[in-house]
């Protein structure tokens, strides 16, 4: 089990370089800590193995078979959570997660995954009435219906997932995390530091990017 | 071919050669042509010295057309090859295509007024080019409206490529529509049948014309290249 | 297939709660095209012989003031990032819009033409070519616009971008839709202008989404 490897992985955004000669290597069960200040090419870097945005050069391996030969099975794998919810105002949290779960072809059943960040009161409720936490809450529930389907996506992209979420769901979040790399998922978390690295601390290996001087490409 | 031009620097280095020569290839073959158009050439016996308006009129109809074509071949370069220099070539085109056409239309407005009576008439050529010219403006407000240059070139490269499968379309359309509404008995501004008088003049100043474009092509590409490169400095330079 | 029909569901849906961005659209075209008489006259004679032209001047209009939100909400929310990861292709995501967006705009349209038929002092000969041009000629609009929309998103000035993009675009739908149109009034047969419309619809249908797919590619990037 080889588990999600980078060979000197670069992106360019823009005419800047926002990293270069990125080596990673992620083993199943394991989840990588992400942090460096602002502009290091932490999103990037989720955008990039998520097959979101194009490497500038270097490759992707999942299980040893470099992603490009099969993009439509990367995209099969990986769970991204971004910096926005892709919630509509208009349509329930039912809703809302049953569409993204039929849409990848996910258990359509999505309760439990309310329960598991306890918000399966505001089933029926609009998201438009949903404060800020509870919408994070939402998307991250998107996880858990994943988790809950024959076959969920076993490579998590989190671009800082605890944004906005009060301690408990911290909690509820990190025990996710958790159930998934002892199903031998992979988790790429990016972070500003606080209680969720705690919480993961065992599971997990940091990296902080440096941001990168080398100024322009081409 | 192309990758042999594939990097911006050596690039630079070749259009900095070639420069001098074409600007003075250019600067004779219009001497040369404005001589045959304004002197050499007899005037037309119903236009009378009007017709001469053709000599700049045609060319630049021709190279306006010529030049979305370029457009819409770098555009499918850089998006199959992700050629940076095909980028570049589109998006320095572009203001030229709208200055070829901008030209057309007024050569053909002022050759309008004596001819038909009035500045502009809905002639089917005259109406597609308009279309054109919206189509170049679109193509260079679409390359100028995001944070990110490189999203505006590849947008900009998209629309090249639609425009360029519309442009037959919105041709053909525009002479359905023009025989419907105007019987076709006004005389147009046009290349008429191959008389050698009229033909020499006509090509020299299309060879003029295509010089000059390829000219300023490439200083415009040249000066795209060197803002890049600056604005690379000051980025490096703020890190 | 399954992805098409759930990706038209969602957005009848939130069309349906969302908004009254349709229903705006149809009370613009019909505004719009009550506006002609006051600055051309309502000379009897006069009206019937514009009223093609004007509808279908208003229709392109009136469709393209919904165009500008056809992607723009799903970008800002990151549901396009997701809507590019599911096993879903963009460009079935991209007819999938298309026809959403006819459907909330151009079927409405439809529905609302007759009353400019009537208020234009149309003959009753017209009608049928009004609704058969309007029928092949809206979704063209839909398919079109949506290359549009899917291009300027994140870009600043989007609207009135939006506007220079796709109106040069629609210039052959409204020849013949509104040929047609006149057509029928003036007595000449409207077969040729509608079977160029139908072939319109048939190749934006073929090219159309594989534009906007491409297009929406260089957006997620």
């Amino acid at each position: 089990m080889q588990g999600l490897i980078t060979y000197k992985l670069s992106c360019i955004r823009g005419e800047r370089s926002v990293f270069s000669g990125l080596d990673l290597a992620i083993k199943p069960g394991r989840a990588l800590l992400l942090s460096g200040a602002n502009g290091s090419g932490k999103s990037s870097l989720m955008r990039v193995l998520a097959g979101l945005l194009p490497a500038a050069s270097g490759h992707i391996e999942w299980e040893g078979e470099d992603i490009s030969a099969d993009p439509d099975a990367h995209r099969a794998r990986v769970a991204y959570i971004g910096h926005a919810d892709p919630l509509k105002p208009s349509l329930t949290a039912t809703e809302n997660l049953q569409f993204w779960a039929q849409l990848y072809g996910l258990d359509p059943v999505v309760e439990p995954a309310l329960y598991q960040f306890s918000i399966e009161h505001l089933a029926d409720v609009p998201i438009r009435y949903f404060s800020a936490g509870q919408k994070r809450r939402l998307n991250l529930a998107r996880l858990a219906v994943g988790q809950n389907s024959l076959a969920g996506p076993a490579l998590w992209l989190l671009d800082e997932p605890a944004t906005g979420l009060d301690p408990g769901a911290v909690s509820m979040l990190a025990n996710t995390i958790l159930a998934h790399l002892s199903n031998e998922g992979v988790a790429i978390i990016s972070t500003h530091g606080g209680r969720l690295d705690q919480l993961i601390a065992d599971s997990a290996d940091h990296l902080t990017l440096q941001t990168s001087r080398s100024g322009a490409a081409g | 071919m192309f990758h042999r031009f594939a990097n911006p620097a050596r690039f630079s280095r070749i259009a900095t050669r070639i420069l001098p020569w074409s600007a003075a290839a250019t600067i004779a073959m219009f001497i040369i042509g404005i001589y045959y158009a304004l002197f050499a050439s007899p005037a037309d016996f119903q236009q009378g010295e009007t017709v001469r308006i053709m000599y700049v009129h045609v060319p630049s109809a021709w190279i306006s057309m010529a030049c979305y074509t370029f457009i819409a071949v770098m555009s499918a370069i850089a998006l199959i090859w992700k050629h940076p220099l095909a980028d570049i070539a589109a998006r320095s085109a572009a203001p030229l295509g709208v200055g070829f056409t901008l030209i057309v239309l007024i050569t053909g407005s002022l050759w309008g007024k004596p001819t038909w009576g009035t500045w502009w008439v809905w002639d089917a050529r005259l109406t597609s080019v308009l279309v054109l010219f919206f189509l170049y403006l679109g193509h260079i407000a679409l390359t100028n409206a995001f944070d990110n240059p490189q999203r505006g070139a590849r947008a900009a490269a998209v629309l090249a490529l639609v425009g360029f499968v519309n442009i037959p379309i919105i041709k053909f359309s525009v002479d359905w529509w023009n025989t419907l509404h105007q019987p076709a008995s006004v005389t147009r501004l046009d290349a008429p049948a191959i008389d050698p008088a009229i033909l020499t003049p006509l090509l020299l100043m299309a060879l003029a014309f295509t010089l000059y474009f390829f000219t300023m092509l490439l200083i415009r590409m040249r000066a795209d290249l060197n803002g890049a490169r600056a604005r690379a400095l000051r980025l490096s330079a703020a890190e | 297939m399954i992805g098409l029909i759930l990706l038209i569901r969602r957005e009848l849906k939130l069309a349906l709660r969302g908004g009254t961005d349709a229903v705006m659209a149809v009370v613009f075209f019909v505004l719009a095209a009550v506006l002609f008489p006051f600055g051309l006259g309502a000379d009897p004679a006069m009206l019937p012989r514009i009223g093609g032209g004007i509808i279908w001047v208003v229709a392109l209009l009136a469709a393209m003031l919904s165009l500008e939100r056809m992607y723009a909400n799903d970008h800002e929310d990151g549901s396009l990032d997701l809507l590019y990861l599911s096993p879903v292709a963009l460009g079935t995501l991209a007819l999938a819009k298309a026809l959403a967006h006819w459907l909330t705009t151009g079927v409405l349209l439809l529905i609302a033409a007759p009353i400019l038929a009537l208020l234009y002092n149309l003959p009753a000969s017209a009608f049928g070519a009004l609704a058969l041009s309007m029928l092949l000629g809206t979704p063209i609009l839909s398919l079109v616009g949506g290359i549009g929309a899917a291009l300027t998103l994140g870009a600043r000035r989007g609207g009135v971008l939006l506007a220079l993009l796709i109106l040069p675009l629609y210039v052959p739908v409204l020849i013949f839709g509104a040929g047609a149109i006149d057509g029928a009034v003036a007595g000449r047969p409207i077969g040729p202008a509608l079977l160029v419309l139908s072939g319109f619809l048939l190749a934006a249908l073929a090219l159309a989404p594989w534009a906007t797919a491409a297009a929406l590619r260089q957006a997620i990037e």
